[in-house]
């Protein structure tokens, strides 16, 4: 079962915005979470929803995949929309004792609602389009010009390039371990919690020798593979800006510019 | 960093090597090879055979310069190991290939692990693309190149990590233990490639204990408590049943079963190393006395 893992949320497809350069992608999403912050009544988030909609129709991600990146969410989402409705003053719309909904409170939780709600989906989009693999090759790229103020980019990317590569390997070691154990009497199933965690420690332990051990035996591969860190290194995927990105720049502007118009005209 | 040439035929010139390391429990000094020399001729194919702890992957580790010798010197392809200057050249001419397929792997996708190699060498990307293409073929994996290593199994993820190797254009590869983790089917996968890139004149170094994998080499050498206990041609060797038996290493099967042959009266010529070789001798010797 732990061989069929997909690592991140990754939701393969050949579409354009698939295709896009992950760099390009990274920053797309940090303007256009602070578009969220730039729009402040409906026909904002008309404008956004839509935004959102037409890049959703465009990447064929199935919209369910979208929407479950929610779930994990949803509690804190709830919480701010009653704590909002309810402890914002102004005109009050409906009263029961001290409990009252005010016509501000009720804007403010819906609207702050739909902001998470939007940067949730927003940036999932952002990790179902891209690779793993292509996210770090991005962030090490745009981290590159603050190598100077010793931000160690290249380390960075590789340390996450291995973590993606041993996720699975390290998975199947605790299933042995595991295994190994339960074969002796080892219950790691009931019991209170506390008696489950106490179950995990004989399961940790040999989990981490095993982790560096493996760490040492890779370090020694990757030596003799003439690895010296960023230095000299080439990449067989090089990153390119093409003339896709270009457009999905122009429309990104685009995009921005109709929403500060929207703001201050209307 | 002259290159200094004793023998122009040799790429690996393995002079008086000693190897020591520190022991953790009690501090002691642990001498694992112990005054070695050993010269591999270009394009030879040479096996080092022991029982654990005889030293045998130390002995490969400093032909890689991943460790470096307490005494003597290793001179690869005309540099020395010891010489940090030229440790790049060193390693670019050796490869290695590990025991376990695993730990050797680095990326999560079989084409980018194999141009992990070459892009450390700076390789320009559309040389490094026609290098995986003929590293996985060479290895037989070149449908599998967008696949993930842990869906693959044991051999087909050794073969990755060959084709890891081969696309760094060595001059020489040594294979520590290279199927002492793999079932028998990745075993003869290993050992025809091994064979295979041998032929392309490649030199290679093969460190195992399974006997039976070093029939096929020019030279075997038997270590055992850091020295050269055996040295010779396969056929060499594998005259000295008896002391190879006292250094707690199991003959190849063919070798064994004549060996007992001989001891019930029936006469075997040495040399036969196969069983294919000895089942022929057996056969035609029985026709002949008919």
């Amino acid at each position: 079962m732990i061989r069929d893992i997909t690592l991140g949320q990754y939701y393969p497809g050949y579409s354009v915005i698939h295709k896009l350069d992950p760099r390009m992608k990274i920053i797309v999403t940090m303007f256009y979470i602070a578009s969220l912050f730039i729009i402040e009544d409906f026909y904002g988030y008309v404008l956004i929803v839509l935004a959102v909609a037409a890049i959703t129709a465009v990447s064929r991600v199935p919209v369910r995949f979208m929407l479950r990146g929610l779930k994990p969410v949803m509690i804190i989402i709830l919480f701010t929309f009653v704590l909002n409705m309810l402890m914002t003053p102004g005109t009050i719309l409906w009263q029961w004792k001290f409990i009252k909904i005010t016509e501000e409170g009720l804007y403010n939780a819906v609207y702050l609602a739909l902001r998470l709600i939007l940067l949730i989906i927003g940036s999932s989009l952002l990790t179902l389009t891209t690779k793993p693999m292509k996210l770090t090759d991005g962030i090490e790229s745009l981290l590159k010009p603050f190598k100077k103020l010793g931000l160690p980019a290249h380390e960075l990317a590789m340390m996450m390039t291995i973590a993606l590569r041993f996720i699975p390997t390290l998975l199947e070691e605790t299933d042995k371990i595991m295994k190994a154990q339960q074969a002796r009497g080892a219950d790691f199933e009931s019991g209170g919690l506390l008696k489950r965690a106490k179950a995990l420690i004989p399961l940790l332990v040999p989990l981490f020798v095993g982790a560096f051990r493996i760490a040492q035996e890779l370090a020694m591969a990757m030596e003799a593979r003439c690895y010296r860190g960023g230095e000299g290194r080439t990449k067989l995927n090089a990153l390119k800006f093409r003339r896709r990105d270009a457009v999905a720049v122009l429309l990104t502007a685009a995009y921005i510019g109709i929403l500060i118009a929207e703001r201050v005209l209307l | 960093m002259e290159i200094e040439k004793k023998n122009d035929n040799s790429i690996i010139n393995i002079r008086d090597l000693v190897f020591e390391y520190t022991r953790e429990e009690d501090d002691g000094v642990v001498c694992a090879v112990d005054h070695v020399s050993i010269e591999v001729p270009r394009g030879s194919f040479t096996s080092i055979i022991g029982r654990n702890g005889s030293g045998k992957s130390t002995l490969a580790k400093n032909v890689n310069a991943l460790l470096l010798p307490s005494g003597g010197s290793i001179i690869v392809d005309g540099y020395d190991t010891a010489d940090e200057s030229v440790l790049w050249e060193v390693r670019r001419r050796v490869g290695m290939v590990f025991q376990n397929p695993d730990n050797q792997l680095v990326s999560a996708v079989v084409e980018d692990d194999v141009a992990f190699g070459p892009e450390n060498l700076g390789i320009p990307p559309d040389e490094i693309r026609t290098r995986i293409k003929d590293a996985l073929n060479a290895v037989d994996m070149y449908e599998h190149r967008k696949m993930a290593p842990h869906l693959l199994s044991g051999g087909q993820k050794q073969r990755v990590a060959i084709a890891g190797v081969i696309a760094m254009r060595p001059a020489i590869i040594i294979f520590d233990e290279p199927t002492a983790m793999l079932d028998p089917q990745g075993r003869g996968e290993v050992m025809n490639i091994l064979e295979k890139l041998h032929a392309d004149g490649i030199t290679v170094v093969l460190i195992t204990h399974f006997m039976e994998e070093t029939i096929g080499s020019d030279r075997i050498i038997i270590m055992d408590r850091g020295e050269i206990a055996l040295d010779g041609t396969p056929r060499e060797v594998f005259e000295n049943t008896a002391e190879i038996e006292a250094l707690g290493l199991r003959l190849p099967f063919a070798v064994e079963i004549a060996a007992r042959l001989r001891a019930r009266g029936v006469f075997v010529p040495q040399g036969l190393l196969s069983m294919r070789e000895l089942a022929d001798d057996l056969v035609a010797r029985k026709e002949g006395a008919r």
